[in-house]
Protein backbone atom coordinates (compact mmCIF):
# COMPACT_ATOMS: atom_id res chain seq x y z
CA UNK A 1 0.00 0.00 0.00
CA UNK A 2 1.35 3.37 -0.91
CA UNK A 3 0.42 7.01 -0.91
CA UNK A 4 0.22 8.19 -4.51
CA UNK A 5 1.23 11.79 -5.17
CA UNK A 6 0.55 13.54 -8.45
CA UNK A 7 3.84 15.41 -8.99
CA UNK A 8 2.87 18.04 -11.50
CA UNK A 9 5.57 19.43 -13.75
CA UNK A 10 5.63 22.70 -15.63
CA UNK A 11 7.68 22.37 -18.81
CA UNK A 12 9.66 19.59 -17.16
CA UNK A 13 10.23 21.37 -13.83
CA UNK A 14 8.71 20.63 -10.42
CA UNK A 15 7.64 23.70 -8.53
CA UNK A 16 6.53 24.56 -5.04
CA UNK A 17 2.98 23.12 -5.20
CA UNK A 18 4.34 19.68 -6.21
CA UNK A 19 6.94 19.74 -3.44
CA UNK A 20 4.28 20.71 -0.90
CA UNK A 21 2.15 17.78 -2.09
CA UNK A 22 5.13 15.41 -1.87
CA UNK A 23 6.03 16.52 1.66
CA UNK A 24 2.38 16.16 2.61
CA UNK A 25 2.27 12.69 1.04
CA UNK A 26 5.38 11.65 2.98
CA UNK A 27 3.92 12.81 6.29
CA UNK A 28 0.61 11.16 5.45
CA UNK A 29 2.39 7.86 4.71
CA UNK A 30 3.99 8.04 8.16
CA UNK A 31 0.49 8.11 9.66
CA UNK A 32 -1.15 5.55 7.40
CA UNK A 33 1.83 3.26 6.76
CA UNK A 34 3.44 2.51 3.42
CA UNK A 35 5.66 4.47 1.09
CA UNK A 36 5.19 7.34 -1.32
CA UNK A 37 4.98 6.87 -5.06
CA UNK A 38 5.05 9.99 -7.22
CA UNK A 39 3.36 9.97 -10.61
CA UNK A 40 4.85 12.21 -13.27
CA UNK A 41 2.86 12.70 -16.46
CA UNK A 42 4.68 14.61 -19.14
CA UNK A 43 7.05 14.65 -22.00
CA UNK A 44 10.85 14.81 -21.82
CA UNK A 45 11.27 15.43 -18.11
CA UNK A 46 15.00 15.23 -17.37
CA UNK A 47 16.29 12.33 -15.28
CA UNK A 48 17.92 14.71 -12.79
CA UNK A 49 14.60 16.42 -12.21
CA UNK A 50 12.90 13.07 -11.57
CA UNK A 51 15.60 12.00 -9.12
CA UNK A 52 15.10 15.24 -7.19
CA UNK A 53 11.68 13.97 -6.12
CA UNK A 54 13.44 11.48 -3.85
CA UNK A 55 14.70 14.41 -1.80
CA UNK A 56 11.10 15.05 -0.75
CA UNK A 57 10.35 11.55 0.44
CA UNK A 58 9.12 9.42 -2.44
CA UNK A 59 10.70 6.04 -2.93
CA UNK A 60 9.30 5.42 -6.40
CA UNK A 61 8.57 7.64 -9.36
CA UNK A 62 6.22 6.36 -12.04
CA UNK A 63 7.18 8.38 -15.06
CA UNK A 64 4.86 8.34 -18.07
CA UNK A 65 6.81 9.93 -20.91
CA UNK A 66 4.32 10.48 -23.71
CA UNK A 67 3.77 13.42 -26.10
CA UNK A 68 0.02 13.11 -25.40
CA UNK A 69 0.71 14.10 -21.81
CA UNK A 70 2.58 17.28 -22.74
CA UNK A 71 -0.68 19.22 -22.59
CA UNK A 72 -3.59 18.80 -20.20
CA UNK A 73 -6.49 16.71 -21.40
CA UNK A 74 -8.35 15.99 -18.17
CA UNK A 75 -9.75 12.66 -19.32
CA UNK A 76 -6.32 11.39 -20.41
CA UNK A 77 -4.63 12.44 -17.17
CA UNK A 78 -7.47 10.79 -15.22
CA UNK A 79 -7.03 7.49 -17.05
CA UNK A 80 -3.28 7.55 -16.35
CA UNK A 81 -3.75 8.39 -12.66
CA UNK A 82 -6.41 5.68 -12.25
CA UNK A 83 -4.08 3.09 -13.73
CA UNK A 84 -1.24 4.20 -11.43
CA UNK A 85 -3.56 3.99 -8.41
CA UNK A 86 -4.60 0.45 -9.29
CA UNK A 87 -1.03 -0.64 -10.03
CA UNK A 88 0.22 0.68 -6.67
CA UNK A 89 -2.85 -0.37 -4.69
CA UNK A 90 -3.01 3.21 -3.46
CA UNK A 91 -5.63 4.07 -0.87
CA UNK A 92 -4.58 7.71 -0.57
CA UNK A 93 -3.98 9.99 -3.55
CA UNK A 94 -2.60 13.51 -3.11
CA UNK A 95 -2.85 16.39 -5.59
CA UNK A 96 -1.94 20.02 -5.22
CA UNK A 97 -5.05 22.13 -5.78
CA UNK A 98 -3.55 23.83 -8.83
CA UNK A 99 -5.58 24.34 -12.01
CA UNK A 100 -4.39 20.93 -13.17
CA UNK A 101 -5.37 19.42 -9.82
CA UNK A 102 -8.77 21.06 -10.12
CA UNK A 103 -9.17 19.54 -13.58
CA UNK A 104 -8.08 16.01 -12.79
CA UNK A 105 -8.87 15.19 -9.13
CA UNK A 106 -12.69 15.39 -9.48
CA UNK A 107 -12.69 13.13 -12.55
CA UNK A 108 -10.45 10.64 -10.77
CA UNK A 109 -12.74 10.71 -7.74
CA UNK A 110 -15.76 9.91 -9.90
CA UNK A 111 -13.90 7.12 -11.66
CA UNK A 112 -12.62 5.50 -8.45
CA UNK A 113 -15.81 6.29 -6.47
CA UNK A 114 -13.52 8.03 -4.03
CA UNK A 115 -14.23 10.86 -1.63
CA UNK A 116 -12.28 14.00 -2.52
CA UNK A 117 -11.31 16.73 -0.07
CA UNK A 118 -10.61 19.73 -2.29
CA UNK A 119 -8.69 22.57 -0.70
CA UNK A 120 -7.36 20.58 2.28
CA UNK A 121 -5.22 22.70 4.61
CA UNK A 122 -3.70 20.12 6.98
CA UNK A 123 -2.84 16.49 7.52
CA UNK A 124 -5.77 14.34 8.69
CA UNK A 125 -6.72 15.03 12.30
CA UNK A 126 -7.49 11.32 12.54
CA UNK A 127 -7.04 8.45 10.11
CA UNK A 128 -9.71 6.16 11.63
CA UNK A 129 -12.15 7.70 10.88
CA UNK A 130 -10.38 9.67 8.17
CA UNK A 131 -11.00 13.37 8.83
CA UNK A 132 -9.34 16.33 7.10
CA UNK A 133 -9.77 20.06 7.54
CA UNK A 134 -10.51 22.14 4.47
CA UNK A 135 -11.33 25.74 3.66
CA UNK A 136 -14.92 26.70 3.01
CA UNK A 137 -17.09 29.80 2.60
CA UNK A 138 -14.31 31.43 0.54
CA UNK A 139 -11.89 31.75 3.44
CA UNK A 140 -14.57 32.67 5.98
CA UNK A 141 -14.61 29.22 7.54
CA UNK A 142 -13.13 25.75 7.82
CA UNK A 143 -14.83 22.39 7.88
CA UNK A 144 -13.71 18.94 9.03
CA UNK A 145 -14.60 16.49 6.31
CA UNK A 146 -14.86 12.77 6.93
CA UNK A 147 -14.06 10.53 3.99
CA UNK A 148 -15.73 7.13 4.16
CA UNK A 149 -14.74 5.61 0.80
CA UNK A 150 -12.00 2.97 0.52
CA UNK A 151 -9.86 5.25 -1.68
CA UNK A 152 -9.39 8.82 -0.47
CA UNK A 153 -8.25 11.76 -2.58
CA UNK A 154 -6.81 14.95 -1.14
CA UNK A 155 -6.27 18.15 -3.13
CA UNK A 156 -3.99 20.25 -0.98
CA UNK A 157 -4.50 24.03 -1.01
CA UNK A 158 -1.46 25.82 -2.41
CA UNK A 159 0.80 27.44 0.24
CA UNK A 160 -0.89 25.56 3.07
CA UNK A 161 1.77 22.95 3.80
CA UNK A 162 5.52 23.25 4.42
CA UNK A 163 8.20 21.69 2.25
CA UNK A 164 10.67 19.38 4.00
CA UNK A 165 13.66 17.50 2.73
CA UNK A 166 13.10 13.78 3.42
CA UNK A 167 15.97 12.20 1.51
CA UNK A 168 14.84 8.82 0.25
CA UNK A 169 16.42 6.30 -2.09
CA UNK A 170 14.29 6.59 -5.19
CA UNK A 171 13.76 4.34 -8.19
CA UNK A 172 12.48 5.77 -11.45
CA UNK A 173 10.13 3.42 -13.23
CA UNK A 174 8.89 3.89 -16.77
CA UNK A 175 5.12 3.86 -16.75
CA UNK A 176 3.06 3.30 -19.90
CA UNK A 177 -0.61 3.78 -19.05
CA UNK A 178 -3.18 2.76 -21.64
CA UNK A 179 -4.45 6.13 -22.73
CA UNK A 180 -6.63 7.00 -25.68
CA UNK A 181 -6.51 10.12 -27.82
CA UNK A 182 -6.65 13.49 -26.11
CA UNK A 183 -10.14 14.96 -26.10
CA UNK A 184 -8.89 18.50 -25.44
CA UNK A 185 -6.62 20.24 -27.92
CA UNK A 186 -4.48 23.11 -26.68
CA UNK A 187 -4.29 25.73 -29.45
CA UNK A 188 -2.44 28.50 -27.69
CA UNK A 189 -0.73 29.20 -24.37
CA UNK A 190 -0.76 32.77 -23.08
CA UNK A 191 1.82 33.01 -20.31
CA UNK A 192 1.80 35.96 -17.97
CA UNK A 193 5.49 36.32 -18.59
CA UNK A 194 8.26 37.21 -16.19
CA UNK A 195 5.96 37.80 -13.24
CA UNK A 196 5.60 35.90 -9.99
CA UNK A 197 2.53 33.65 -10.26
CA UNK A 198 -0.15 35.09 -7.99
CA UNK A 199 -1.57 31.84 -6.63
CA UNK A 200 1.88 30.54 -5.67
CA UNK A 201 3.40 33.80 -4.45
CA UNK A 202 4.88 33.96 -0.92
CA UNK A 203 4.35 37.71 -0.86
CA UNK A 204 1.58 39.66 -2.56
CA UNK A 205 1.38 43.44 -2.91
CA UNK A 206 -2.18 44.45 -3.65
CA UNK A 207 -3.72 47.83 -4.30
CA UNK A 208 -7.16 49.35 -4.69
CA UNK A 209 -9.04 52.48 -5.60
CA UNK A 210 -6.92 54.50 -3.18
CA UNK A 211 -4.26 54.53 -5.92
CA UNK A 212 -6.51 56.95 -7.86
CA UNK A 213 -5.56 55.69 -11.33
CA UNK A 214 -3.67 53.01 -13.28
CA UNK A 215 -0.82 55.44 -13.95
CA UNK A 216 0.14 55.26 -10.26
CA UNK A 217 0.89 51.53 -10.21
CA UNK A 218 4.60 52.07 -10.75
CA UNK A 219 5.23 52.37 -7.01
CA UNK A 220 3.17 49.22 -6.36
CA UNK A 221 5.28 47.30 -8.86
CA UNK A 222 8.47 48.76 -7.39
CA UNK A 223 7.48 47.55 -3.92
CA UNK A 224 6.56 44.14 -5.33
CA UNK A 225 9.88 43.93 -7.16
CA UNK A 226 11.99 44.56 -4.07
CA UNK A 227 10.01 41.89 -2.17
CA UNK A 228 9.96 39.41 -5.06
CA UNK A 229 6.19 39.62 -4.75
CA UNK A 230 3.26 39.16 -7.11
CA UNK A 231 0.91 42.09 -7.65
CA UNK A 232 -2.84 41.88 -7.11
CA UNK A 233 -5.79 44.26 -6.97
CA UNK A 234 -9.31 44.74 -5.63
CA UNK A 235 -12.49 44.14 -7.65
CA UNK A 236 -13.33 47.79 -8.45
CA UNK A 237 -9.84 48.29 -9.84
CA UNK A 238 -10.22 45.29 -12.15
CA UNK A 239 -13.77 46.30 -13.09
CA UNK A 240 -12.59 49.78 -14.08
CA UNK A 241 -9.89 48.22 -16.22
CA UNK A 242 -7.02 49.73 -14.26
CA UNK A 243 -5.56 46.27 -13.82
CA UNK A 244 -6.19 42.93 -15.57
CA UNK A 245 -8.90 40.67 -14.14
CA UNK A 246 -6.44 37.88 -13.40
CA UNK A 247 -5.03 40.10 -10.63
CA UNK A 248 -8.41 40.46 -8.90
CA UNK A 249 -8.40 38.75 -5.50
CA UNK A 250 -11.59 38.31 -3.49
CA UNK A 251 -14.76 36.32 -3.31
CA UNK A 252 -15.41 36.35 -7.06
CA UNK A 253 -11.73 36.60 -8.00
CA UNK A 254 -8.76 34.54 -6.95
CA UNK A 255 -8.36 33.19 -3.43
CA UNK A 256 -4.79 33.31 -2.17
CA UNK A 257 -2.95 32.48 1.04
CA UNK A 258 0.52 34.01 0.86
CA UNK A 259 2.83 34.44 3.84
CA UNK A 260 2.58 38.20 3.53
CA UNK A 261 -0.26 40.22 2.02
CA UNK A 262 0.16 43.99 1.75
CA UNK A 263 -3.08 45.85 1.00
CA UNK A 264 -2.65 49.42 -0.17
CA UNK A 265 -5.61 51.75 -0.58
CA UNK A 266 -8.11 48.89 -0.24
CA UNK A 267 -10.83 49.48 2.34
CA UNK A 268 -11.40 45.79 3.07
CA UNK A 269 -14.94 44.92 1.98
CA UNK A 270 -16.04 41.48 3.18
CA UNK A 271 -15.91 40.13 -0.39
CA UNK A 272 -12.28 41.19 -0.71
CA UNK A 273 -11.30 39.78 2.68
CA UNK A 274 -12.81 36.43 1.66
CA UNK A 275 -10.09 36.05 -0.93
CA UNK A 276 -7.13 36.84 1.32
CA UNK A 277 -8.12 36.10 4.92
CA UNK A 278 -5.99 32.96 5.13
CA UNK A 279 -2.82 34.96 4.45
CA UNK A 280 -0.38 34.48 7.33
CA UNK A 281 0.62 38.14 7.84
CA UNK A 282 -1.60 40.98 6.63
CA UNK A 283 -0.47 44.60 6.30
CA UNK A 284 -2.96 47.39 5.61
CA UNK A 285 -1.96 50.84 4.41
CA UNK A 286 -4.87 53.22 4.09
CA UNK A 287 -5.56 56.91 4.48
CA UNK A 288 -8.85 56.16 6.28
CA UNK A 289 -8.26 55.01 9.86
CA UNK A 290 -11.77 53.51 9.91
CA UNK A 291 -11.00 51.17 6.96
CA UNK A 292 -12.29 47.66 7.86
CA UNK A 293 -8.95 46.22 6.76
CA UNK A 294 -7.32 47.39 10.00
CA UNK A 295 -9.64 45.04 11.93
CA UNK A 296 -8.07 41.97 10.39
CA UNK A 297 -4.56 43.26 9.66
CA UNK A 298 -1.51 42.38 11.74
CA UNK A 299 0.28 45.63 10.92
CA UNK A 300 -1.14 48.93 9.73
CA UNK A 301 -0.21 52.40 8.65
CA UNK A 302 -2.78 55.19 8.48
CA UNK A 303 -1.37 57.46 5.84
CA UNK A 304 -1.15 58.58 2.26
CA UNK A 305 0.06 55.69 0.10
CA UNK A 306 1.80 58.13 -2.24
CA UNK A 307 4.02 59.25 0.65
CA UNK A 308 4.34 55.93 2.49
CA UNK A 309 5.00 53.43 -0.31
CA UNK A 310 8.20 54.93 -1.80
CA UNK A 311 9.65 55.25 1.73
CA UNK A 312 8.63 51.71 2.63
CA UNK A 313 10.17 50.37 -0.58
CA UNK A 314 13.43 52.14 0.17
CA UNK A 315 13.42 50.89 3.79
CA UNK A 316 12.85 47.27 2.71
CA UNK A 317 15.66 47.60 0.20
CA UNK A 318 17.97 48.70 3.01
CA UNK A 319 16.91 45.94 5.39
CA UNK A 320 17.51 43.41 2.61
CA UNK A 321 20.89 44.90 1.78
CA UNK A 322 22.06 44.75 5.40
CA UNK A 323 21.14 41.06 5.96
CA UNK B 1 -28.14 23.10 -29.18
CA UNK B 2 -29.12 21.75 -25.76
CA UNK B 3 -27.54 23.35 -22.71
CA UNK B 4 -27.73 22.05 -19.16
CA UNK B 5 -26.60 24.54 -16.51
CA UNK B 6 -26.12 23.24 -12.97
CA UNK B 7 -26.87 25.79 -10.29
CA UNK B 8 -26.32 25.67 -6.58
CA UNK B 9 -27.72 27.79 -3.79
CA UNK B 10 -25.27 29.75 -1.66
CA UNK B 11 -25.39 32.52 0.96
CA UNK B 12 -25.28 36.04 -0.50
CA UNK B 13 -21.68 37.26 -0.90
CA UNK B 14 -22.10 39.90 1.84
CA UNK B 15 -23.23 37.34 4.44
CA UNK B 16 -21.37 37.22 7.73
CA UNK B 17 -20.60 33.52 8.01
CA UNK B 18 -21.50 31.97 11.38
CA UNK B 19 -22.23 28.42 12.47
CA UNK B 20 -24.84 26.81 14.71
CA UNK B 21 -23.92 26.59 18.44
CA UNK B 22 -22.90 22.92 18.06
CA UNK B 23 -20.75 23.89 15.01
CA UNK B 24 -22.34 21.14 12.96
CA UNK B 25 -23.93 23.39 10.35
CA UNK B 26 -23.95 26.80 8.73
CA UNK B 27 -26.22 29.21 10.59
CA UNK B 28 -28.72 30.18 7.92
CA UNK B 29 -30.92 32.32 10.18
CA UNK B 30 -31.72 35.57 8.40
CA UNK B 31 -29.42 34.72 5.48
CA UNK B 32 -30.35 35.67 1.95
CA UNK B 33 -29.61 32.88 -0.54
CA UNK B 34 -28.60 33.46 -4.13
CA UNK B 35 -27.60 31.52 -7.24
CA UNK B 36 -23.90 30.77 -6.90
CA UNK B 37 -22.29 33.72 -8.78
CA UNK B 38 -20.11 31.49 -11.02
CA UNK B 39 -23.13 29.35 -11.91
CA UNK B 40 -24.95 32.52 -12.90
CA UNK B 41 -22.08 33.43 -15.25
CA UNK B 42 -22.37 29.95 -16.80
CA UNK B 43 -26.12 30.43 -17.21
CA UNK B 44 -25.70 33.84 -18.84
CA UNK B 45 -23.17 32.57 -21.38
CA UNK B 46 -25.47 29.64 -22.23
CA UNK B 47 -28.29 32.12 -22.88
CA UNK B 48 -26.05 34.32 -25.04
CA UNK B 49 -25.03 31.39 -27.23
CA UNK B 50 -28.61 30.14 -27.40
CA UNK B 51 -29.86 33.56 -28.49
CA UNK B 52 -27.24 33.72 -31.24
CA UNK B 53 -27.46 30.12 -32.46
CA UNK B 54 -30.76 28.68 -31.24
CA UNK B 55 -31.39 25.90 -28.76
CA UNK B 56 -32.66 25.39 -25.25
CA UNK B 57 -31.24 26.10 -21.81
CA UNK B 58 -32.27 23.88 -18.91
CA UNK B 59 -31.17 24.57 -15.35
CA UNK B 60 -30.77 21.73 -12.87
CA UNK B 61 -30.41 21.92 -9.12
CA UNK B 62 -29.95 19.23 -6.49
CA UNK B 63 -31.72 20.42 -3.37
CA UNK B 64 -34.94 20.73 -1.43
CA UNK B 65 -37.98 22.99 -1.94
CA UNK B 66 -36.25 25.91 -0.19
CA UNK B 67 -34.21 26.37 -3.38
CA UNK B 68 -37.27 27.06 -5.55
CA UNK B 69 -36.79 30.87 -5.38
CA UNK B 70 -33.31 30.69 -6.93
CA UNK B 71 -34.57 28.23 -9.56
CA UNK B 72 -37.36 30.70 -10.43
CA UNK B 73 -34.74 33.43 -10.62
CA UNK B 74 -32.76 31.36 -13.15
CA UNK B 75 -35.96 30.98 -15.18
CA UNK B 76 -36.55 34.73 -14.92
CA UNK B 77 -33.04 35.39 -16.22
CA UNK B 78 -34.00 33.35 -19.26
CA UNK B 79 -33.65 29.58 -18.82
CA UNK B 80 -36.39 27.67 -20.66
CA UNK B 81 -37.11 25.06 -18.04
CA UNK B 82 -35.79 23.68 -14.77
CA UNK B 83 -35.24 20.39 -12.99
CA UNK B 84 -34.85 19.93 -9.26
CA UNK B 85 -33.50 16.65 -7.92
CA UNK B 86 -35.23 16.38 -4.58
CA UNK B 87 -32.32 15.60 -2.22
CA UNK B 88 -29.96 17.41 0.11
CA UNK B 89 -26.72 18.21 -1.72
CA UNK B 90 -24.26 17.16 0.99
CA UNK B 91 -21.65 15.39 -1.14
CA UNK B 92 -20.18 16.35 -4.53
CA UNK B 93 -20.11 12.84 -5.99
CA UNK B 94 -23.73 12.29 -4.95
CA UNK B 95 -24.75 15.53 -6.69
CA UNK B 96 -22.73 14.66 -9.79
CA UNK B 97 -24.22 11.17 -10.01
CA UNK B 98 -27.73 12.60 -9.80
CA UNK B 99 -27.08 15.16 -12.52
CA UNK B 100 -25.24 12.67 -14.74
CA UNK B 101 -28.07 10.15 -14.38
CA UNK B 102 -30.60 12.78 -15.46
CA UNK B 103 -28.39 14.16 -18.27
CA UNK B 104 -27.71 10.73 -19.74
CA UNK B 105 -31.21 10.39 -21.15
CA UNK B 106 -31.53 13.98 -22.30
CA UNK B 107 -28.42 14.11 -24.53
CA UNK B 108 -27.20 17.62 -23.76
CA UNK B 109 -24.57 19.18 -26.01
CA UNK B 110 -23.09 21.42 -23.34
CA UNK B 111 -23.12 20.99 -19.54
CA UNK B 112 -21.98 24.01 -17.55
CA UNK B 113 -21.35 24.74 -13.87
CA UNK B 114 -19.55 27.52 -12.00
CA UNK B 115 -15.87 26.97 -11.26
CA UNK B 116 -16.82 26.32 -7.61
CA UNK B 117 -19.62 27.14 -5.21
CA UNK B 118 -18.73 29.98 -2.88
CA UNK B 119 -19.78 27.94 0.17
CA UNK B 120 -17.86 24.65 -0.13
CA UNK B 121 -15.28 25.94 -2.66
CA UNK B 122 -14.60 22.43 -3.89
CA UNK B 123 -15.15 22.75 -7.64
CA UNK B 124 -15.76 19.02 -8.02
CA UNK B 125 -19.15 18.53 -9.63
CA UNK B 126 -18.35 19.50 -13.24
CA UNK B 127 -15.37 17.16 -13.58
CA UNK B 128 -17.28 14.34 -11.93
CA UNK B 129 -20.26 14.71 -14.28
CA UNK B 130 -17.90 14.72 -17.28
CA UNK B 131 -16.18 11.56 -16.07
CA UNK B 132 -19.48 9.79 -15.42
CA UNK B 133 -20.73 10.71 -18.91
CA UNK B 134 -17.31 10.11 -20.48
CA UNK B 135 -17.14 13.51 -22.17
CA UNK B 136 -14.34 16.14 -22.30
CA UNK B 137 -14.13 18.66 -19.45
CA UNK B 138 -12.60 22.11 -19.28
CA UNK B 139 -12.25 23.49 -15.76
CA UNK B 140 -12.06 27.17 -14.76
CA UNK B 141 -12.88 28.56 -18.20
CA UNK B 142 -12.95 32.29 -18.87
CA UNK B 143 -14.39 32.16 -22.41
CA UNK B 144 -16.65 29.92 -24.43
CA UNK B 145 -17.49 30.01 -28.13
CA UNK B 146 -19.24 27.31 -30.09
CA UNK B 147 -18.87 26.77 -33.80
CA UNK B 148 -20.81 23.81 -35.19
CA UNK B 149 -19.70 20.72 -33.32
CA UNK B 150 -16.55 22.29 -31.85
CA UNK B 151 -16.21 24.54 -28.84
CA UNK B 152 -13.28 26.86 -28.21
CA UNK B 153 -12.60 27.82 -24.62
CA UNK B 154 -10.04 29.81 -22.73
CA UNK B 155 -9.05 28.33 -19.38
CA UNK B 156 -6.89 29.40 -16.48
CA UNK B 157 -3.57 27.65 -16.02
CA UNK B 158 -0.91 28.34 -13.41
CA UNK B 159 0.77 31.49 -14.66
CA UNK B 160 -1.45 32.29 -17.62
CA UNK B 161 -4.24 31.10 -19.85
CA UNK B 162 -4.71 28.47 -22.50
CA UNK B 163 -6.99 28.42 -25.53
CA UNK B 164 -8.35 24.91 -25.99
CA UNK B 165 -10.87 23.21 -28.22
CA UNK B 166 -13.13 20.23 -27.61
CA UNK B 167 -15.84 18.46 -29.54
CA UNK B 168 -19.45 18.50 -28.41
CA UNK B 169 -20.78 17.15 -26.12
CA UNK B 170 -18.57 18.48 -23.32
CA UNK B 171 -18.68 19.99 -19.85
CA UNK B 172 -17.01 23.16 -18.56
CA UNK B 173 -16.91 25.28 -15.41
CA UNK B 174 -17.14 29.07 -15.55
CA UNK B 175 -14.65 31.51 -14.07
CA UNK B 176 -15.02 35.29 -13.97
CA UNK B 177 -15.05 36.86 -17.49
CA UNK B 178 -17.19 33.96 -18.81
CA UNK B 179 -20.15 36.37 -19.04
CA UNK B 180 -21.59 39.40 -17.28
CA UNK B 181 -24.61 38.35 -15.22
CA UNK B 182 -27.96 39.84 -16.26
CA UNK B 183 -30.67 41.38 -14.14
CA UNK B 184 -34.01 39.73 -14.94
CA UNK B 185 -36.59 42.09 -16.46
CA UNK B 186 -40.28 42.23 -15.57
CA UNK B 187 -41.29 40.06 -18.52
CA UNK B 188 -38.75 37.45 -17.46
CA UNK B 189 -40.02 37.49 -13.89
CA UNK B 190 -43.65 37.11 -15.03
CA UNK B 191 -42.91 34.29 -17.46
CA UNK B 192 -40.74 32.45 -14.90
CA UNK B 193 -43.87 31.65 -12.90
CA UNK B 194 -45.30 29.51 -15.67
CA UNK B 195 -42.14 27.88 -17.01
CA UNK B 196 -41.85 24.17 -16.22
CA UNK B 197 -40.03 23.11 -13.02
CA UNK B 198 -39.79 19.35 -12.90
CA UNK B 199 -39.09 17.61 -9.58
CA UNK B 200 -37.22 14.30 -9.80
CA UNK B 201 -36.60 11.90 -6.92
CA UNK B 202 -32.95 10.94 -6.30
CA UNK B 203 -31.47 7.58 -7.27
CA UNK B 204 -27.77 7.81 -6.34
CA UNK B 205 -26.57 6.08 -3.20
CA UNK B 206 -22.90 7.06 -2.92
CA UNK B 207 -21.90 9.70 -0.38
CA UNK B 208 -18.17 9.28 0.26
CA UNK B 209 -17.74 12.53 2.21
CA UNK B 210 -19.54 14.29 5.03
CA UNK B 211 -18.82 17.60 6.75
CA UNK B 212 -18.67 16.84 10.47
CA UNK B 213 -18.14 20.31 11.87
CA UNK B 214 -17.29 23.91 11.01
CA UNK B 215 -15.09 26.61 12.50
CA UNK B 216 -14.61 30.29 11.86
CA UNK B 217 -11.05 31.40 11.15
CA UNK B 218 -9.09 32.12 14.36
CA UNK B 219 -9.57 35.67 15.63
CA UNK B 220 -6.74 38.04 14.81
CA UNK B 221 -4.91 39.88 17.57
CA UNK B 222 -5.08 43.68 17.43
CA UNK B 223 -3.44 45.42 14.50
CA UNK B 224 -0.05 46.91 15.35
CA UNK B 225 -0.04 50.48 14.07
CA UNK B 226 3.06 52.14 12.64
CA UNK B 227 3.47 55.90 12.26
CA UNK B 228 3.06 57.05 8.64
CA UNK B 229 6.17 59.20 9.00
CA UNK B 230 8.27 56.12 9.75
CA UNK B 231 7.53 53.30 7.29
CA UNK B 232 11.03 51.97 8.03
CA UNK B 233 9.60 50.75 11.36
CA UNK B 234 7.20 48.58 9.39
CA UNK B 235 10.05 47.22 7.27
CA UNK B 236 11.90 46.26 10.48
CA UNK B 237 8.85 44.64 12.08
CA UNK B 238 8.10 42.62 8.96
CA UNK B 239 11.68 41.44 8.83
CA UNK B 240 12.52 40.73 12.47
CA UNK B 241 9.16 40.09 14.15
CA UNK B 242 6.96 38.67 11.42
CA UNK B 243 9.89 37.15 9.50
CA UNK B 244 7.86 37.81 6.39
CA UNK B 245 10.83 38.53 4.11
Amino acid sequence: MSVLVFAENWDGKFKKPSLEALTYGFELAQKTGGTVTAVVLGNNVADDELKKLGEYGCSKVLYANNPKLATLSAGTYTAAMAEAATKEGAKHIVFSHTYTGKSVAPRLAARLKAGLVAGAVALPTSTEPFVIKKKCFSGKGFTDVQVTSDIKIIALAINSHHINANNTAVTIEAFSPAIGDNDTTVNEVKKTSGKVVLTEAEIVVSAGRGMKGPENWGMIEALADVLGAATACSKPVADMGWRPHHEHVGQTGITISPNLYIAIGISGAIQHLAGISSSKIIVAINIDKEAPFFKIADYGIVGDAFQVIPKLTEAIKQVKASH
Amino acid sequence: MKFLVCISQVPDTTTKITFTPDNKAFNSTGVQFIINPYDEMALTRALEVKEAQGGTVTVIHVGLTNADPIIRKALAIGADDAVRINAEPTDALFVAEEIAAYAKNEKYDVILTGRESIDYNSGQVMGMIAELLNIPSVAVATKLDINGTTATLEREIDGGKEVVSVNLPFAASAQKDFAEPRIPNMRGIMSARTKPLKVVEPTATVKPTVSLSFQSPPAKSACKMVDAEHPEELAKLLHTEAKAF
